[in-house]
């Protein structure tokens, strides 16, 4: 606990700031962390589902949500919140963050000027649940080596100048972010740079203050001495002066603050930040340093001498060996030059050796002693892992329901006629394809949507049928042309045995049934059909394979209903398709006879 | 942005406003107008609503931030007696006063511009109490005294009740904190009226915003409350929330701090336009060293290091700050500015200017683009620059500094300017120290 970041710290990104961002994965890829350092992005008006950024000389893609409950949820162990909001939402996104138990260990907060009121709210509800708020009005911090906070530090080449890239042995808090950079610089030349380095911000009421950092990085082994730069105004330098004088801090501490010119002019000239102004003789920068002197802390004659003093501290420490040599880690460069790539995939790759889906190679899935069928096959192409037996049986159930319902139906009858018209299979099969739609194969997708949307908002059966009235739409998987309660589809019979022997659960088919008790007592064809229950057993399948009702929601957007119906016809139209080439049938002519004309002849011409 | 104090008639104004929603059971009349001469006293009494311009003995007096009024003489309540004041005579008292410059006690000098004008309210002492709350630490304070007027700065300790509101505390418990700390000076009859008045103005002082908000003294008449004397600061980082809640109540300047100068204005004006940060401040017009600072840390340090070092602080003519990265246009401007004031005066002394142009190690700012602009305001002002014997000293690290710096010592060398650059080898502010030695 004692360190405020680590090597596997991983932040949440509120706010898609790609600049700092990127500058935080090229920081990750410079120092060899294993994981990158974002984990998510938070992005409220976003509709991407992932943004690109160079990891190195590659991309990776990192998952966009829109709300930090979300992201956290996916990420449990990002324990980071980087609050870039506005000043006008800052408040609000802390208080949610902090608000989601046992998730964030710190929130760091760029915006400045948050009302007063607020920030002192909700700084103190952090304090309450043990959240470190590390802001408002701050470039952040960093732990170098490890884990660093978007902008601070700078380029890559400063950040190297500076010994951001590893651990040194002092703890730096300043309130500018400004002279953070220009410390670790000063440190860097004169020691052996940071080991850990915070700047607390700019506003008047910040979350962590000066002794909160000093405390933790009394109690954090790699820090060996602290350099403090404070400022005119506030009080807070005086709890480090009561810390170290009842010996609660024992490591050294260099500690300056800024403002001293602030004494020459009446309160009218606000020297630096909005927290600085001196409202009493205790405020001032030369009062803070002479008390800071006093209680035996090393404050220099002036910021021009801050140099020697550290020289002098750190010369000390390495003197009596409390501080020791480092070895300087391997570094990776980043590339100057970087392409982004136009296309992603993620379910499939030919670059080794053998192709792979999802990370099989071809050959472990192909043949039989492989134990996979056409259903494991699609759940790696489709949904990218391999799903458990009872669902690739579901999938391959599905596709061989739908195969084929006869010649009359739309999509074979264009399949057939442009077959006749001399059409080659592609063509003839894409007629067909064509033809699958909303009135044509699309109940499948339709019933899961209604049946998905009545049941997750708590509808009632009645609900529901009172609720598609109101619509004006007709039930989509509800009714039959021929088959009733007495003569019923022994296809739906089927699917539902299966389902009720291998499923796990299946509330939305029970809800289904449900609806279809109350329609089929009005009228007896009014029966939940086969691609009713094809889509409503779907969406029981995915439940029970553990997919939020989000990444259902979004198959059935996707059309990956659809797909089962377009992958499990085509074999059927195939079928005709070639039936008709085996026939040899000439070009088909519709019979004028069969045709009802209703054109008026014009009256003039 | 930060808390800014506002006028005594805009601060009664807020109060005038919410009045009904927060303090209901007592009245407030609002008697009060804000008046910048005589002939506009004299106007505003012709208007309806307020005809007891002419009709009640009036107080005038400034309203311009500044506090002890009336040890300073500038209570005007009395002509022969207390409470004889006309609207002619406050109209001729306001025309003496913007007439010459005034001194205060303190020492703060300049013209008087702004006056409130109210009824004279007679009263006894006894009816006087102090009310003010503003914010401690983390915490709000409420101070509350049974005595108001000169008497409660006199006695504050033994005769202010300090009650200390957590942020956090539900008014419920604000409530029975504040009913358990009423000052034992408040007479019986008047208590409960007291503690249902303070109540409301610490949720009314909570709600609105205010940084700062004193009553001294405030006059309880039965239920008529009579705000004699206000000082409110409100916390300006809110004024987003707070639509017309605040009667569009002005931040002015503090009396005695000199009208901003045009430059300064043009710099604000360029600052408020931007996505970068302009800021400008003259110190001291005929002072010797001007800076041009990045970033807002830096510019305190160099302006510390200027005092320490040249052991006269009038020396320092400016002090600002660019940052955010500023584009090369507006750096330009910013440098013309500067530059341009720098050599209007000869040293009185006959002795070189010195020009810093300092900042910290850049964290994203591209140092060569920002110094494309100073250089193109030195190609305008090189020959005046020469004519002050100015000496440029430069110092800056981040992105691009290496050619920022190989850039700018070209341009001085070619347009003859004397001219010394550092990196960030060289600590932030030690070219102050090289260019106060040489």
């Amino acid at each position: 606990m004692s360190a405020l970041f680590t090597k596997d710290t991983q932040a949440i990104f509120w706010n898609n700031n790609a600049s700092a961002i990127q500058r935080m994965l090229d920081y990750d890829y410079v120092i060899n962390r294993t994981k990158p350092s974002v984990a998510a992005i938070v992005a409220p008006t976003s509709g991407n589902k992932f943004e690109k950024f160079f990891y190195g000389p590659d991309e990776i893609m990192v998952p966009v949500y829109r709300n930090t409950a979300e992201a956290a949820a996916a990420f449990p162990n990002a324990d980071v919140l980087l609050n870039f909001a506005s000043f006008r939402t800052a408040y609000d996104v802390t208080m949610e963050a902090i608000a989601i138990k046992g998730q964030f260990r710190s929130v760091m907060v760029t915006a400045e000027g948050i009302p007063e009121r607020l920030a002192r709210k909700m700084n103190q509800a952090a304090r309450d649940a043990g959240v470190i708020v590390i802001g408002p009005a701050t470039v952040g911090g960093i732990a170098p080596g490890a884990f660093k906070i978007a902008n601070v530090g700078g380029t890559i080449e400063n950040i190297i100048n500076s010994k951001l890239h590893r651990a040194g042995s002092c703890g730096l808090v300043t309130r500018s972010g400004g002279l953070f950079n220009e410390l670790s610089n000063i440190i860097a030349i004169n020691a052996d740079g940071i080991a850990e380095g915070v700047a607390i911000g700019g506003d008047r009421f910040v979350g962590s203050v000066f002794i909160d950092n000093l405390l933790r990085m009394e109690s954090n082994p790699e820090v060996k001495y602290m350099v403090l730069l404070g400022e005119v105004g506030g009080t807070e330098e005086y709890k480090v002066i009561e810390a170290v004088k009842s010996g609660l801090i024992k490591k050294p501490i260099i500690a300056w603050c800024i403002g001293t010119i602030a004494k020459h002019f009446s309160s009218g000239v606000q020297f630096g930040h909005a927290g600085a102004s001196a409202n009493a003789d205790a405020e001032t920068a030369a009062y803070k340093n002479t008390a800071m002197a006093e209680a035996g802390m090393f404050v220099p004659a002036s910021f021009n001498d801050l140099p020697k003093t550290i020289a002098d501290v750190y010369a000390k420490l390495t003197s009596e060996g409390i501080i020791k040599e480092i070895v300087e880690p391997a570094l990776r460069t980043v590339p100057k030059v970087r392409r982004k790539k136009e296309f992603i995939c993620t379910i499939s790759d030919d670059r080794g050796d053998e192709a792979t889906y999802a990370g099989y190679p071809i050959s472990s899935v192909a043949t039989p002693e492989t134990g996979f069928g056409i259903g494991d096959v699609i759940s790696l192409l489709w949904f990218k892992k391999r799903y458990p037996k009872w669902a690739t049986d579901y999938l391959e159930t599905v596709i061989k329901t739908v195969a084929d319902h006869g010649p009359a139906v739309s999509g074979a009858h264009n399949a057939k006629v442009t077959a006749r018209a001399g059409k080659d299979v592609i063509s003839s099969l894409v007629t067909g394809l064509l033809t699958i739609g909303p009135r044509f194969g699309g109940a499948i997708d339709d019933a899961a949507k209604y049946f998905k949307y009545a049941n997750d908002r708590g509808m009632s059966p009645a609900e529901f049928i009172d609720y598609m009235k109101k619509e004006g739409k007709t039930i989509s998987g509800i009714g039959h042309r021929i088959k009733s309660v007495r003569n019923p589809d022994l296809r739906v019979s089927g699917l539902k045995k299966y389902a009720a022997e291998h499923f796990p659960s299946t509330p939305l088919l029970d809800f289904a049934l449900e609806v279809e008790k109350l329609t089929t007592s009005k009228k007896d064809n009014l029966i939940l059909n086969v691609d009713g229950t094809i889509g409503i057993l779907m969406v029981d399948m995915w439940r029970a394979l553990g997919y939020s009702e989000t990444d259902i929601d979004g198959f059935i957007d996707a059309g990956a209903l659809n797909a089962f119906f377009v992958v499990g016809r085509s074999i059927g139209f195939i079928g005709h398709i070639l039936d008709e080439k085996r026939l040899g049938m000439p070009m088909y002519r519709h019979p004028t006879d069969d045709i009802l004309y209703n054109v008026e002849y014009a009256d003039e011409i | 942005m930060a808390q800014r104090a506002i006028r005594e008639y805009d601060g009664k104004a807020i109060f005038s406003k919410h009045w009904e929603n927060y303090f209901s059971g007592f009245r407030y009349g609002f008697k009060s107008v804000l008046v910048t001469s005589g002939d506009d006293l004299r106007v505003k009494a012709q208007e309806h609503g307020f005809e007891w311009l002419k009709q009640e003995a009036l107080v005038a007096k400034p309203d311009m931030l500044f506090g002890k009024r009336g040890k300073n003489d500038l209570v005007l309540f009395r002509t022969a007696k207390p409470g004889d004041v006309t609207l002619e005579e406050a109209a001729k008292w306001i025309d003496e006063k913007i007439a010459h410059e005034t001194i205060l006690l303190t020492g703060q000098k300049g013209t008087l511009t702004h006056f409130i004008v109210e009824p004279f309210t007679p009263h006894s002492q006894d009816q006087e109490y102090y009310i003010s709350a503003t914010t401690v630490g983390e915490d709000d304070v409420l101070y509350l005294s049974a005595e108001g007027g000169m008497e409660v700065e006199e006695g504050w300790e033994e005769k202010v009740n300090e009650v200390t509101i957590p942020i956090t505390m539900d008014d419920a418990n604000i409530e029975h904190l504040i009913r358990s700390n009423v000052p034992a000076g408040i007479p019986e009859e008047n208590k409960e009226r007291f503690i249902a008045f303070a109540e409301q103005f610490y949720k009314f002082y909570r709600d609105q915003n205010f940084a700062y908000l004193e009553i001294n003294p405030i006059v309880m008449v039965g239920n008529d409350m009579h705000i004699l004397d206000l000082v409110a600061r409100l916390d300006d980082t809110a004024g987003f929330m707070m639509g017309d809640a605040w009667c569009g109540a002005e931040f002015p300047t503090a009396f005695g701090m000199e009208d901003q100068s045009p430059e300064e204005k043009a710099i604000a004006l360029a600052d408020s336009k931007s996505g970068a940060s302009l800021k400008l401040t003259i110190l001291n017009p005929m002072g010797r060293i001007w800076t041009m600072v990045a970033g807002g840390g830096a510019s305190v340090v160099y302006a510390d290091t200027i005092a320490d070092l040249s052991g006269n602080v009038s020396d320092l003519a400016n002090y600002g700050e660019y940052s955010g990265g500023p584009t090369t246009g507006e750096t330009q401007f910013y440098a013309e500015t500067v530059l341009d004031l720098m050599t209007r005066h000869k040293d009185p002394k006959g002795r070189d200017k010195i020009l810093i142009i300092g900042g910290a190690i850049a964290n994203f700012t591209d140092v060569a683009k920002t110094f494309t602009g100073i250089i193109q305001a030195f190609e305008v002002y090189a020959e005046r620059m020469k004519a002050h014997n100015t000496r440029i000293y430069v110092r800056r690290g981040g992105p691009n500094y290496e050619k920022g710096l190989k850039d700018i010592k070209e341009a001085a060398d070619r347009l003859g300017l004397y001219i010394e650059v550092y990196g960030p080898e060289t600590h932030v502010t030690d070219i102050v120290r090289m260019a106060l030695e040489k």
